[in-house]
């Protein structure tokens, strides 16, 4: 019998947080005492953009069953044009995940600026409760990964 | 159209236009063509082949080919153009290196479904406006050539060669009504799960041979991810669900704004899993997103997924509000 059967389900959230802006929210979020779930792991990223496709599937292969990508608002990058790629290539795995069958709830991008961490604490909060309603990520899992 | 192929490549080797021809030649059997390079005028007498079995695209044998000494003798099909273009606009082919005659193609054959109709055993093979003649250790049968086309012939998008130094046949026009999305449409009506369910069944038989990789146009890296050891994706037989799933999502986001939809992914595909699908589920996104965009139609063109707009974009989130559940 496992030990954890009694628990509620607490889903594992990646988010990949840029430098800049998302990280600084989520640090504002911090110094503001506003807490966000902890089922959130961040991430750091130096920009949005960084975020490979692959870095999301692997998110989901080895347990996550959400990911999140933040980044700054459109036209605040700090390298000037990267959230521009971000917002392409996202909008392109995200339906291409879709097409597969994958919930297309399970993904998301936020634009979350450095000085929104009351943004980014209700950012996580929606995420989280939608993932939760979700139940855990069965589609892309890899069994091999996990832990019981 | 064999026959006039060859007496040109002869006269463009003779005269010195050209030091060697990429073609094709046959196989153990008459429908195992495959592409090979001929280097005098008796090679190519004795050995080349065109015949309604001729689907190999040979655009991605150019990217080698090239970059030899002296000029190479290549044979498009309308299809190949958009490809050799595209390889061109990513500066893989050296255009000063290559002679092109363009071929005119109305679909090749499926020998899979010749065998379905139960025609085994092909000694040759002949097309008689639009009738296939076909040859078999049995007898000779007749085939009416669109009921036996390869699939992605059916929902060919151009007929129009757009890269030629001369031409054979005629040119064509663009098909504007291909009917090509009416697959992926179909599967974006259905639910997730629906939609899961049957990528199951066809991904679930990849055998990871990485054919659909070793003879796309588009994947032209030197060093592929999927050779990587250190990626988790080298070459090898897929462990589980999420890596059949991975590959085939990477492999087919590398070439998202690059693939022409030339359909040899499907072609190779020893398991007949439906890989075009996922390639023209990323071309109809791009050209609902951004625009319309047909890769290859022009040299120098900017790739949408390379390309951005500061302030039209759709966002990602545009997926939770379309898709169904």
């Amino acid at each position: 019998m496992s030990v954890n059967e009694n628990k509620p389900y607490e889903p594992k959230i990646i988010a990949f947080c840029c430098n800049w802006c998302s990280y600084g929210g989520a640090d504002l979020a911090g110094t503001n005492r506003l807490s966000y779930p902890a089922n959130v792991k961040i991430v750091r990223v130096p920009c949005s953009c960084r975020v490979n496709p692959q870095f999301i599937l692997r998110a989901f292969q080895r347990g996550a069953d959400g990911v999140i990508v933040c980044g700054c608002h459109p036209g605040d990058c700090h390298y000037s044009t990267g959230n521009f790629h971000t917002r392409r290539r996202m909008a392109l795995l995200f339906s291409m995940l879709n097409f597969l069958g994958v919930e297309s709830a399970r993904t998301r991008v936020e634009w979350v600026s450095a000085a929104e961490g009351a943004r980014f604490k209700s950012v996580m909060d929606s995420f989280v409760a939608d993932i939760t309603k979700l139940g855990p990520n069965r589609r892309l899992e890899d069994i091999r990964c996990k832990e019981n | 159209m064999q026959g006039e192929l060859i007496k040109r490549a002869c006269e463009l080797l003779e005269d010195g236009t050209v030091n060697r021809v990429l073609g094709w030649q046959k196989g153990q059997f008459v429908y195992d063509i495959t592409p090979a390079v001929f280097t005098s005028v008796e090679d190519v007498k004795e050995h080349f082949v065109y015949n309604d079995f001729c689907a190999d695209n040979l655009s991605k044998y150019l990217i080698k080919e090239s970059e030899k000494e002296g000029k190479v003798l290549v044979f498009l099909k309308p299809c190949d153009t958009y490809s050799f273009n595209q390889l061109q606009t990513e500066y893989k082919i050296k255009r000063e290196n290559v002679y092109i005659i363009g071929i005119e193609s109305y679909g090749k054959v499926d020998v899979e479904k010749l065998r379905q109709r139960g025609i085994e055993g092909i000694t040759d093979i002949e097309n008689v406006n639009g009738t296939l003649k076909v040859s078999t250790i049995y007898g000779e049968e007749q085939v009416p050539a669109y009921e036996v086309m390869l699939n992605r012939c059916l929902t060919c998008k151009s007929k129009k060669h757009v890269v030629y130094d001369e031409l054979v046949g005629e040119d064509g026009e663009v098909v504007a009504d291909s009917g090509r999305f009416d697959m992926v449409e179909k599967l974006e009506k259905m639910t997730a799960e629906e939609r899961f369910n049957f990528w199951r069944g066809e991904l679930s038989r990849c055998i990871r041979c990485n054919a659909c990789r070793n003879v796309c146009p588009a994947c032209t890296c030197e060093k592929c991810v999927f050779d990587n050891p250190n990626s988790g994706t080298q070459n090898r037989g897929a462990r589980d669900s999420f890596e059949e799933n991975m590959f085939h999502i990477i492999r087919a986001y590398h070439v998202a704004g690059r693939c022409t939809d030339c359909g040899e992914c499907s072609r190779v595909c020893p398991e007949n899993i439906p890989l075009h699908l996922l390639n023209r589920k990323f071309i109809r996104d791009i050209n609902e997103f951004y625009g319309e965009f047909q890769a290859g139609e022009e040299v120098g063109q900017m790739s949408p997924v390379a390309a951005y707009t500061e302030h039209n974009d759709v966002e990602p989130s545009i997926v939770q509000k379309g898709g169904a559940e």
